[in-house]
């Protein structure tokens, strides 16, 4: 069983609702994030999402969009980003999701980049512009590494569609929560819990919820009815407010603290 | 690798050999199954062909022109006869509204009221502005805050035509950054909204959607040189960034292997700069918007800005089409530098009175170092495919003129 499985059984014992966080892996550098991961998860997260940065993300709202080509003029590549997890695993379990556009993947060339990432410590991949009728080969290469290849669910997702996803993902689902890219949103979309009841009848694999999702009461209003949340781009704004590399740390510590206890 | 003569492209799924497909978020995965739906249902809905074709004919001005270039086949030798397609005349001053008024009549059939739409030179924006306004349907045009600078007049075009211009102000600010826009635009509205691409570029359906819009230019072409000279033509050269006017030239000839294609790609500043457009002969397979082409791209996957005098050109991808073509060998892909570019604008308008467009001057451009290698009395096509009116600031820019220096 790999970490990310191990996790949601685990959560699933305990009738617990999971908190993932994304990063934008070298925002604002490679350093900061080697030294984050550690502090997010002492801090509560149960999972966390490494962002590969991509000059042309269409998922992507402004803040990740921003991150991301911070991270890029900061130096940061796949290559560096599989060294930062390998160096990351000898302080932290903690599951660790690959998050990429799929271009810099396939120029690193897929087999060598799961063979790489795996053997460094990755325990799943999801690639948001790799839809499964395009990722036979990524599934294969993942199933051979043990490590999950999570994929995407959205609200205009139509279900026989749906259907097909579901046996397709591992590790968990992905079910986007709005039509519009990543990105901080007020208010939840209402319709969320109905969507997740309806994909609950296809699946008992987890179910977690991502995209707009920012504050404590998200969480709150989530707790329970999923299996996970997934938090980015708050948690970037956070780290971007910092001025120093302690501040930083100390923003999104705190920040994630205050997710966590909502899901508590 | 041999054709297979019944090969139709592209295949179910969208793919054009090993290029093209659908790499795309979940969240658009729906509008597209829709409207390739839709697509191929209206494909062969005898109403919407026959309202496209009244359209074509009555609002843009379709057919097209086929001009013999006698004064032009002249300066250049004289051992080929040279036709010009000229879209130039075709409303809005380019090939562009083919494709607008093919995907706004179709977003009027699947009841979609809202226009999206990325530019570049302010052409496809153009186009999208004029049906969007024909049909009264709102119109949204995403453009890059560097080129609307250098397509001033364009910008107030579209408001005239009343749409909104949406400065783009991410990445490199040109036509790759005003694509992802429209994209995102899309994702969040999708209920409503259809995007209007501009180009064979985009996930499945787009290529293949606007090559079929485009292909009245090479259907046209093959009509009119049958009339004229009784014979198919030899060589069909055409400009390509995205490359749908190369493609709507191309494609109705894909069979007959007689004649040779010649897609011209810009070269900037030199293909051994590093600033220039020319993806096919630089790039490297790639997935960028939505589908898998060649891209010019960094050792680590990260999508390179391209370089063009011609905003219409400047773009780091090709359509799918195209990168199969070139892998096939159907077609050669050659490039053209800024500066003969801006040169062959100048001998087309000093040999027969036409100021074309930078996009296509880079196809006349090709012609000089083509023509020597050709048999006597070879037909050949170019698809003047826009004129030169938005460019003549940057052509006085560049060339000057006698009573500016």
């Amino acid at each position: 069983m790999n970490r990310i499985d191990a996790l949601f059984a685990q959560k699933r014992k305990e009738g617990k609702t999971a908190l993932l966080l994304y990063v934008t892996a070298g925002f604002p550098d490679l350093k900061t994030t080697e030294a984050l991961i550690p502090v997010l998860e002492k801090a509560g997260a149960d999972l966390i999402e490494i962002g590969v940065p991509f000059s042309d993300p269409i998922a992507d709202g402004p803040t990740i969009q921003k991150a991301s080509s911070l991270s890029l003029k900061a130096g940061a590549t796949l290559k560096k980003i599989i060294d930062t997890i390998r160096a990351l695993r000898r302080k932290t379990q903690v599951p660790l999701l690959l998050f990429s556009s799929y271009n810099p993947v396939l120029k690193y060339d897929p087999e060598k980049l799961i063979r790489d990432a795996s053997g460094a410590g990755v325990d799943g991949i999801l690639l948001p512009d790799l839809p499964p009728e395009e990722a036979d080969r990524v599934i294969a290469l993942c199933e051979r590494a043990r490590i999950s290849h999570v994929f995407l669910i959205a609200p205009t997702t139509p279900p026989d569609r749906a259907e097909k996803i579901v046996k397709e993902s591992s590790g968990f689902i992905y079910y986007v929560s709005t039509k519009g890219v990543t990105g901080a949103r007020d208010k939840l979309d209402r319709s969320i819990s109905a969507h997740v009841a309806q994909l609950r009848k296809l699946t008992d694999k987890p179910i977690c919820v991502g995209f707009g999702i920012s504050k404590p009461e998200h969480a709150k209003s989530l707790k329970g009815k999923v299996a996970g949340i997934v938090v980015g781009s708050a948690l970037i704004r956070e780290i971007e407010a910092g001025k120093t590399r302690e501040d930083r740390l100390e923003r999104a510590a705190q920040f994630t603290r205050n997710l966590a206890r909502a899901l508590e | 690798m041999k054709d297979d003569k019944k090969t139709i492209l592209p295949d179910a799924s969208g793919h054009f050999g090993p290029f093209g497909g659908r790499y795309v978020p979940e969240t658009l995965m729906f509008a597209l199954l829709e409207l390739e739906r839709e697509y191929n249902r209206l494909k062969k809905n005898s109403q919407f062909q026959k309202d496209l074709k009244t359209l074509l004919s009555d609002y843009a001005g379709r057919p097209t022109p086929l001009y013999h270039a006698q004064r032009l086949s002249q300066a250049l030798g004289g051992r080929v006869k040279i036709y010009l397609k000229r879209e130039d005349l075709a409303h809005t001053g380019a090939h562009k509204i083919n494709n607008t008024l093919g995907q706004t009549l179709l977003a009027k059939h699947i009841g979609k009221k809202r226009i999206i739409a990325e530019t570049g030179a302010g052409q496809h924006g153009v186009a999208t502005a004029t049906t969007a306004a024909l049909f009264g349907f709102s119109c949204d045009v995403y453009m890059g805050v560097e080129d609307m600078e250098r397509q001033k007049l364009n910008v107030f075009r579209m408001e005239l035509l009343g749409a909104r211009v949406i400065p783009v102000t991410s990445g490199s600010q040109t036509l790759k950054d005003a694509t992802n826009e429209a994209m995102r635009d899309w994702m969040a509205n999708v209920d409503h909204t259809h995007y209007i691409i501009g180009s064979v570029v985009g996930p499945h359906p787009f290529p293949m959607m606007v090559r079929d819009f485009q292909s009245v230019i090479g259907r046209e072409t093959r009509v009119q040189i049958m009339k004229k000279e009784g014979r198919l033509p030899d060589h069909l050269v055409a400009c390509v960034g995205g490359g749908s006017n190369s493609i709507g030239l191309f494609h109705p000839f894909y069979e007959d292997r007689s004649v040779k294609f010649h897609g011209v790609e810009a070269g900037g500043f030199g293909i051994s700069t590093g600033k220039h457009a020319a993806s096919i002969a630089k790039g490297e397979i790639g997935v960028f918007h939505g589908s898998k082409s060649f891209v010019l791209q960094t050792r680590d996957g990260q999508i390179v800005p391209a370089h063009s005098v011609s905003a219409g050109l400047d773009y780091p991808g090709v359509g799918p089409e195209h990168s199969y073509y070139q892998n096939t060998g159907r077609a050669e892909y050659v490039n053209i530098t800024d500066k003969e570019a801006l040169e062959a604008c100048k001998l087309l308008a000093e040999t027969e009175g036409i100021i074309p467009a930078l996009e296509p001057a880079h196809a006349f451009a090709y012609l000089p170092r083509l023509i020597p290698n050709l048999k006597k009395d070879s037909l050949v096509v170019v698809c003047l495919s826009g004129r030169g009116d938005k460019d003549v600031f940057t052509l006085q820019k560049h060339l000057g003129g006698k009573n500016n220096e």
